[in-house]
């Protein structure tokens, strides 16, 4: 034998050795200890940088290790953060809030201007910001953002050190809510202007939060220690966070039996019978606001007659699908807005709810042979949905439910990219689409339905009367009226059916019995710095 | 001989080029695109993305800027993990891939090449057949069955090592991926080496070493290997590249900070920047690696001249 062949046997025996060796010795040692949360986080962060994210799973993360004017309370609802006060004109459109002394966790302090720069940043196109629309509701916000004015022209000004005013377009009731998104969180002028886009490094990166990150390993974890200069640090418990950024679902689940992981987001449902059987304490759901739909092409023939979207609607048995088909507590949906959003009340749910199933098949039959189609010329159109177990269970659900009042539904399935570029185009008869919200607010749904609305609005729905009454709450201050007005827009889309909804999401988590201070709440935002561990 | 390596690695250069080219234009065909969600964006947000990643150019503009970007050695920003370059993730994913990779590589001649041996010894007698058995179903049972049987039964069931995790890169967190990895090579290589070894030890020259009274040790290991282990070699170079680039099951399922899931996930997030990085990098490793093949066949063959 050769030394080379020789040293590589060698090496190779004693990996051997090791893997024997460690497999007797090792007792499955928990990667961390004391203060430390391990959290499953869904997916990998696409930025640590809060103007250029856009889902929930990088929320988990920043919105620990950034506050802004506004926060969250334990259960999601919003609180002074930054701003220890503010006061709003008659008019409801302009805020100017009283900021707190405090500052940056490499203790520069945190002034009016850095919030004026941050608002700024997210909305000039070089950003290139993803969720910059959702500040539209700013004066000057969408002129900034596509360029046509210059960002000094933005309605957001620093009055003093720790005074800021915010003018906006329209009264919003849900502003101060939307404050405590991730858009309109602070970033360090003093750092992205000295390190560019390598700010976001953990060793650059300096936050205003509870949290810092140390260390971040794309597609494996993204750790964060404890700010000792955040504002309220007295009463954060936790020292370390870990958010892994596995996608495996199964693979997950397995980790948190295995007590790898103390708490998992948005757990697979398929394991929902064994998880109740096994493990109750520990599985949360709880009401979500979202909603699961499938959006109508009211632009093409024959859907835009409104009789066949309404029989391809009550022909559809809700109830059986959340509770035979998806079995994980999701609420059968009569309403496009969701139960329990913010000063809305109830929403306007279709008109037929209450009508016995047996009754809707027999009306949607009669619809349906209203418009041309019967048994000798049956009703037939393609039903999309991206790729997805769920998906494809709640498809051929449907398609069947379809199939008895003699409508033949073919699937189309296509991967999640594709499907949505097709959406974008309407180039689809009937297609599976959802929405979360990003604001409590019944406006952050309704709107998808509104003309202007543009690409989301998938199924290009259009009805004057609609986007009028929209257009008016929109201007309407008073909380009362305005649900009012927003009620009577969403009973208009109801009775019109351009999207049939067909369930309210539940969130889905996993929460060691060690964990204290998790709150269920229908935004599933659950900011870490209110957790202990037992 | 250098100059046959100079002469090989040339050649690859059109070869890259080819490559690079179709999977260019394969990834531009894909319908949808890197930014195209459940959450439509506003055509003017779009527009802003679109022009900040040099996306609102014509296809070949953008393939002419992309030439020129690799010439210099930049392989672009990733789309998805906006944070890092692609130059970034390769160099952070690719030791953690080629260390599990080499690793599951090595068991896998080790045991692989024993066992075909052994069984070639004694083909056709129960042991053979054990072996082979074993073989088969290591082949037949997919990685996405074996990982979490692996990982329920040692990390949950008996709780002796991790379920998943990199633990910064702890040796215990190892052992259940390079198994995972190594299982159906061990399977693969067994068959190979016993295939070619029965041939092997039907040969002349062998019954010629056995007629000069050669001990059998000396027969098999020094004479019969050589010449068996030669379909093995020529199977490493492809199945080398293909472990230590990683694989995108074994690193889902284990929570592996490797490449191998760039490559997958990254065309179904239109991530072109990234899966065309993955795609040249690997077509440099095969390319390398069945450089290595080919040398180490000469060595091995004295019929194969390298020329």
């Amino acid at each position: 034998m050769t030394t080379p062949l020789r040293k590589t046997v060698t090496r190779l025996c004693m990996f051997i050795t090791a893997i024997v060796l460690a497999g007797m010795v090792l007792a499955a040692l928990p990667a961390f200890a004391g203060g430390t949360l391990r959290v499953a986080n869904m997916g990998e962060p696409a930025s640590l940088d809060p103007h250029k994210l856009s889902g929930t799973w990088e929320n988990y993360i920043v919105g620990d290790m950034f506050v802004g004017l506004i926060t969250e309370d334990p259960s999601a609802m919003p609180v002074p953060g930054v701003a220890k006060s503010w006061d709003v004109s008659g008019d409801g459109k302009t805020y100017t809030f009283n900021l707190r002394q405090s500052t940056w966790s490499d203790g520069t302090p945190l002034t009016a201007k850095d919030f004026v720069f941050s608002m700024r940043r997210i909305l000039i196109p070089e950003t290139a910001a993803e969720y910059a629309s959702l500040l539209y509701i700013i004066q000057g916000a969408e002129a900034v953002n596509t360029g046509k004015a210059a960002p000094e022209t933005l309605g957001v000004k620093a009055l003093g050190d720790h005074t800021l005013e915010i003018i906006l377009t329209g009264p919003a009731p849900y502003f101060l809510e939307l404050l405590t998104h991730y858009t309109a969180y602070p970033v360090p002028r003093h750092i992205i202007k000295k390190h560019g886009k390598a700010w976001t490094k953990p060793e650059n990166m300096v936050v205003n939060g509870p949290f810092k990150p140390t260390e971040w390993i794309p597609n494996t974890h993204v750790k964060l220690i404890k700010n000792n200069k955040y504002y309220d640090a007295g009463s954060v418990a936790l020292d370390n966070l870990v958010f892994f950024t596995q996608e495996d679902r199964a693979a997950v689940q397995k980790r948190f039996r295995a007590g790898e992981i103390d708490v998992v987001k948005d757990f697979a449902s398929d394991q929902i019978d064994w998880l109740r059987k096994n493990m109750p304490e520990e599985t949360h759901i709880a009401p979500y606001m979202g909603v699961y739909y499938y959006a109508i092409n009211s632009s093409r023939k024959p859907f835009t007659d409104k009789r066949i979207r309404l029989a391809l609607s009550m022909a559809i048995n809700r109830e059986a699908i959340v509770d035979r088909v998806l079995k994980t507590g999701e609420l059968a949906a009569y309403s496009f807005v969701p139960p329990g959003v913010a000063f809305y009340d109830t929403p306007a749910q279709v008109a037929w709810k209450d009508m016995p199933y047996g009754q809707r098949v027999k009306k949607a039959k009669a619809l349906l042979k209203e418009a041309g189609y019967g048994p000798d010329n049956p009703l037939k159109f393609t039903l999309r949905y991206n790729t997805s177990e769920n998906h494809k269970r709640v498809a051929v659900a449907v398609a069947s439910m379809w199939k008895a009042v003699g409508v033949k539904a073919e699937l189309f399935n296509l991967e999640v990219k594709a499907h949505y570029a097709d959406l974008k185009q309407a180039n689809f008869e009937v297609a599976r689409a959802a929405w979360i919200a990003d604001y409590n607010d019944a406006q952050n749904f309704l709107y998808l339905l509104e003309t202007r609305t543009g690409p989301n609005n998938y199924g290009q729905y259009s009805n004057p009367e609609f986007d009028r009454l929209m257009l008016e709450a929109e201007q309407t201050p008073d909380l009362a009226k305005r649900a009012e007005l927003m009620h009577a827009a969403e009973a208009i889309a109801m009775d019109d059916q351009p999207v049939i909804p067909i369930y309210h999401y539940v969130s889905k988590n996993l929460v060691a019995k060690n964990v204290v201070g998790f709150v269920d709440n229908p935004k599933d935002i659950n900011r870490w710095r209110y957790i202990s561990l037992k | 001989m250098l100059s046959y390596i100079i002469r090989r690695l040339l050649s690859a250069i059109p070869t890259l080029f080819v490559i690079i080219t179709i999977a260019f234009l394969m990834m531009k065909a894909a319908p949808g695109g890197p930014f195209d969600r459940e959450r439509q964006l506003p055509p003017e947000i779009e527009a802003n993305i679109l022009k900040a990643y040099n996306l609102d150019k014509p296809v070949h503009e953008q393939y002419l800027s992309y030439l020129k970007n690799i010439l210099q050695g930049d392989f672009g920003p990733s789309y998805k993990y906006l944070d890092f370059t692609v130059t970034d993730l390769i160099l952070t994913g690719f030791p953690v891939s080629l260390e599990l990779g080499l690793y599951a590589i090595g068991l896998a001649v080790f045991f692989g090449v024993t066992a075909g041996t052994l069984a070639a010894l004694r083909q056709n007698s129960g042991f053979d057949y054990m072996i082979m058995g074993f073989a088969m179903t290591g082949i037949a049972v997919p990685n996405f069955v074996m990982a979490p049987l692996l990982t329920l039964v040692f990390g949950v069931y008996l709780s002796v090592l991790p379920v998943a995790g990199w633990g910064s890169g702890a040796l215990s967190h190892k052992i259940l991926p390079v198994i995972a990895l190594a299982l159906p090579q061990i399977a693969y290589i067994a068959r190979l080496t016993r295939g070619s070894m029965v041939e092997t030890l039907h040969a002349n020259f062998i019954r010629t070493a056995r007629a000069k009274g050669l001990r059998e040790k000396i027969v098999v290991v020094r004479h019969a290997l050589r010449g068996g282990l030669l379909p093995v070699v020529s199977y490493l170079g492809p199945a080398t590249a293909a472990v230590v680039t990683g694989s995108v099951v074994i690193e889902s399922i284990f929570d592996i900070p490797g490449i191998g899931r760039y490559f997958v996930n990254g065309a179904l997030n239109r991530d072109y920047p990234v899966v065309m990085g993955v795609v040249v990098f690997y077509a440099i490793l095969i390319i390398l690696l069945n450089l290595v093949v080919d040398l180490l066949y000469s060595i091995l063959d004295p019929r194969v001249k390298a020329e």
